[in-house]
């Protein structure tokens, strides 16, 4: 007979009774580990100084967490992760040769401003990095503008972007100083003042070289941003684990890509589809649609959702490339729609089974 | 095939553990615990008294009223006390029962008759004498489910094989060992129900049980439409209104029941129950469960007298390996844990699950971090995540427009959280709570 002792220490519980195996924690590690491939790309072509930047930025991001939680004598969370993610997506959102302070003020806003004032992991309204990167934008203009590696030359991989439209030696260095968006943006001016036109421009961004480049990440950027090819693979990652969907990422990607096909196909482009394949690979389209634009927190929660809030932020990184202020439109982009948020959410209620 | 319902999960199945294990007698427990209310509805009343003897299958407590069941003594013995006791889901009267003497029907040849020569009216009232419930697990008299009300037109018999519940198998080997009964109490339903058609809807993980029932169906020359249909294996498949959208396109309409679009659905268990009780007037007083989880020394399925306790189960599984961390009676996924092995198995219990530590959900829950997973999950399309929030925060003000009724309480929120959120736990009171206010 059993003992009645032996049941003394059960659990008691509503169903159900069991659980997935993912955790926060493990999600938060897992996406960590899908940036690193991209980081360590970073590392290898643009040396020492951008792993101080993203060291800094890791170590400043738990610090800032672990401070203001111990401070407020909350419970310590570092573990779970997620201020190491937004210390790593600091690092890698700048240019590579940065100060390392304004990396460690930034993530220090990052965490405290934009996610701990609100109410830590799962309160923010806004991507902790992404705040933080808008804030080192305000602030430091010059340092997160500036400073780019020229891709042109030989550099580590594959050579470096060919000439490949015949462009003058000399407009071609000018060009290549920053990145290849804001080749797109400024080059323009720069290639008027040579009585080159933008014709010829289009011809050595939009060529088989610079595509290549891109995808492989020969070329300037900030320090995550450049390699499309191991974004893709973290990103791939991620979605294969299931810790995000293909919802933001396919509908983010593909909104960038019919506007660009349609606006170079308006504009009378030859191929349009270089085009396309240049405004998906360049800027921080990659970085931001799968690992940024794909923070929980910060979007949608039904699939719904998800996609309006995609394409929005395809639609509005395309306006601002096109049209804006900015080279790049991907980090404003997505926090214009993390803002949208709550209204999208609301608007986006699944319709209940068995309602009509 | 039809790919079926939006959202569900695919928990680890865990149905090896107790698969492919025959059916096994368990003993006659000496004493029998047997509660006045195993089904839902009203209780029934008793009709022995203290010191009265009652034979095997004797009618000792009435319906009390329309939707409610008969109950019958599962052994031959003596009524020693009528008192309160612990079940699985509350503390209500029971008739405790000594066995002594012997077994009347499980001894002698048994009697059959031919059902296809009795009216529907008497197939009726026999499953309805016999105190038939669902023995999926809810434990809805049968009988009432199989008379809907004269303007309701039902067309099909949709027939629960589905069994998505993980560990459980006993439906499963139900269908492998009695396919032949199991499309007979079919037909049999068909007949009282008066439809032509019927789908037995199964998941595709039950291979045997798919193959032994088409390949009856095959060998039987039947008039009827009957049609054996694998479906996704996905949890909550057997939920009623997931299984009635995947087998046939239809929604069940919002706080609404199957026969509002035409069908009744009836579990396996039940059919089979149903069929004995008509063929060999035999009342519901045994039972075929599952008795699984790491913590059991013999798993498997065995049939068991209604009102054994679990502590004489253990006793007859083998004993138990250690400490389990959680016993729970039913599926880990809707089944309740239970507090001590005095509990009686009843009518609607379909399995006995002693788990362990390391198989059991533990721990703290943490804030939601809004991941989507249970909005992705919700196989009604909900937004639990919402719910939970608005509940752990006591905005109840917030929690009518999230429609918490429509909530089946299939734990599939709850299963996917990260943040091991209670979420179906939260919606039960926000339901209690949109009641209330209802009242």
């Amino acid at each position: 007979m059993t003992d009645i002792k032996e049941t003394q220490g059960l659990i008691l519980s509503n169903a159900p009774h069991i659980k997935t195996g993912d955790s926060v924690q493990k999600i938060m590690w897992l996406v960590v580990a899908s940036l690193v491939p991209a980081a360590a790309f970073g590392v290898y072509t643009f040396g020492l100084h951008a792993l101080v930047l993203i060291a800094a930025s890791i170590i400043s991001a738990v610090a800032a967490e672990a401070l203001y939680q111990a401070l407020l004598k909350k419970k310590i969370s570092v573990i779970d992760g997620s201020a190491v993610i937004t210390g790593l997506l600091i690092g890698m959102n700048v240019p590579p040769t940065a100060p390392a302070w304004m990396v460690v003020i930034g993530s220090f806003f990052g965490i405290i401003i934009v996610k701990q004032v609100f109410g830590g992991l799962g309160f923010n309204i806004f991507n902790p990095a992404l705040g933080a990167r808008a804030f080192m934008m305000a602030s430091w203009p010059v340092y997160m503008t500036t400073g780019w590696v020229p891709f042109s030359g030989s550099n580590v991989l594959a050579g470096g972007v060919q000439n490949a439209a015949g462009l003058p030696q000399q407009a071609f260095d000018a060009i290549t100083q920053a990145t290849p968006l804001g080749a797109l943006k400024e080059g323009p001016k720069i290639l008027q003042e040579m009585n080159i036109g933008i014709g010829q421009l289009h011809d050595f961004l939009f060529s088989s070289s610079m595509i290549k480049s891109l995808f492989i990440g020969n070329i300037g950027g900030v320090i995550g941003e450049t390699s499309a090819l191991f974004l893709l693979i973290g990103g791939i990652f991620l979605l294969a684990r299931r810790i995000i969907t293909w919802h933001i990422p396919v509908s983010f990607i593909g909104t960038v890509g019919i506007l660009a096909f349609a606006y170079y196909s308006a504009a009378g482009l030859s191929c349009p589809w270089m085009a396309v394949l240049f405004h998906l690979l360049s800027g921080g389209l990659m970085l931001g649609a799968f690992f940024m634009a794909t923070d929980m927190v910060t979007s949608p929660v039904s699939a719904a959702g998800m996609v309006i809030f995609g394409v929005g932020c395809g639609a509005i990184t395309f306006i601002i490339r096109i049209w804006g202020g900015y080279p790049e439109g991907v980090s404003y982009s997505i926090l214009l729609m993390n803002a949208a948020t709550p209204l999208i959410d609301r608007f986006t209620k699944p319709r209940v089974f068995g309602v009509k | 095939m039809f790919s079926g319902f939006k959202g569900g999960i695919h928990p680890p199945e865990n149905k090896h553990v107790a698969e492919d294990k025959a059916f096994t007698n368990l003993p006659v427990p000496q004493m029998c615990y047997i509660p006045l209310s195993q089904h839902l509805g009203a209780p029934a009343k008793p009709v022995v008294e203290v010191g009265q003897t009652v034979t095997e299958g004797q009618l000792i407590a009435e319906a009390g009223g329309f939707v409610s069941a008969n109950v019958h003594s599962p052994v031959p013995g003596k009524v020693v006390e009528i008192k309160e006791i612990n079940t699985v889901n509350n503390r209500q009267m029971a008739v405790v029962i000594e066995a002594e003497g012997a077994f009347s029907s499980s001894a002698q040849p048994r009697q059959t008759d031919d059902w296809e020569k009795l009216a529907p009216e008497e197939i009726l009232r026999r499953i309805r004498e016999a105190g038939i419930v669902g023995l999926g697990g809810a434990a809805f008299p049968a009988a009432v489910k199989l008379s809907p009300p004269k303007d309701k037109k039902i067309d099909i018999l949709i027939v629960n094989g589905s069994e998505c519940e993980p560990y459980l198998t006993v439906d499963d080997m139900l269908m492998q060992t009695f396919p032949k009964e199991i499309i007979d109490g079919t037909r049999m339903l068909m007949k009282v129900l008066g439809v032509t058609r019927a789908i037995i809807g199964i998941e595709n993980n039950k291979k045997k049980a798919v193959q032994a029932l088409k390949k009856t169906l095959a060998s039987m020359s039947i008039k009827e439409d009957i049609a054996v249909k694998a479906l996704r294996t996905k949890y909550p498949q057997g939920a009623e209104k997931q299984l009635i959208y995947s087998l046939t396109g239809k929604q069940v309409p919002s706080g609404g029941l199957p026969m509002e679009v035409g069908v009744v659905v009836q579990n396996v268990g039940t059919i089979f129950a149903a069929r004995e009780a008509v063929v060999f007037s035999k009342p519901l007083f045994e039972r075929y469960i599952t008795v699984s989880g790491k913590m059991i020394n013999k798993p498997g399925n065995y049939k068991v007298r209604l009102g054994t306790r679990i502590s004489d189960i253990v006793e007859e599984c083998g004993g138990l390996k250690g400490e389990p961390a959680k016993i729970v009676i039913g599926g880990p996924m809707c089944g309740l844990s239970i507090h001590s092995l005095d509990i009686p198995v009843v009518k609607g219990t379909s399995g006995i699950l002693f788990l362990s530590k390391d198989e059991v959900k533990t721990g703290d829950f943490s804030q939601c971090i809004r991941c989507g997973r249970c909005v992705a999950a919700c196989p009604i399309n909900l937004v639990p995540c919402d719910l939970g929030n608005a509940v752990e925060k006591n905005r109840y003000d917030l929690v009518e427009e999230l429609r918490p009724l429509d909530c089946i309480m299939c734990g599939s929120c709850s299963y996917s959280c990260p943040s091991n959120r209670p979420l179906s736990h939260f919606i039960k009171l926000a339901q209690a709570w949109v009641r209330k206010q209802k009242k």
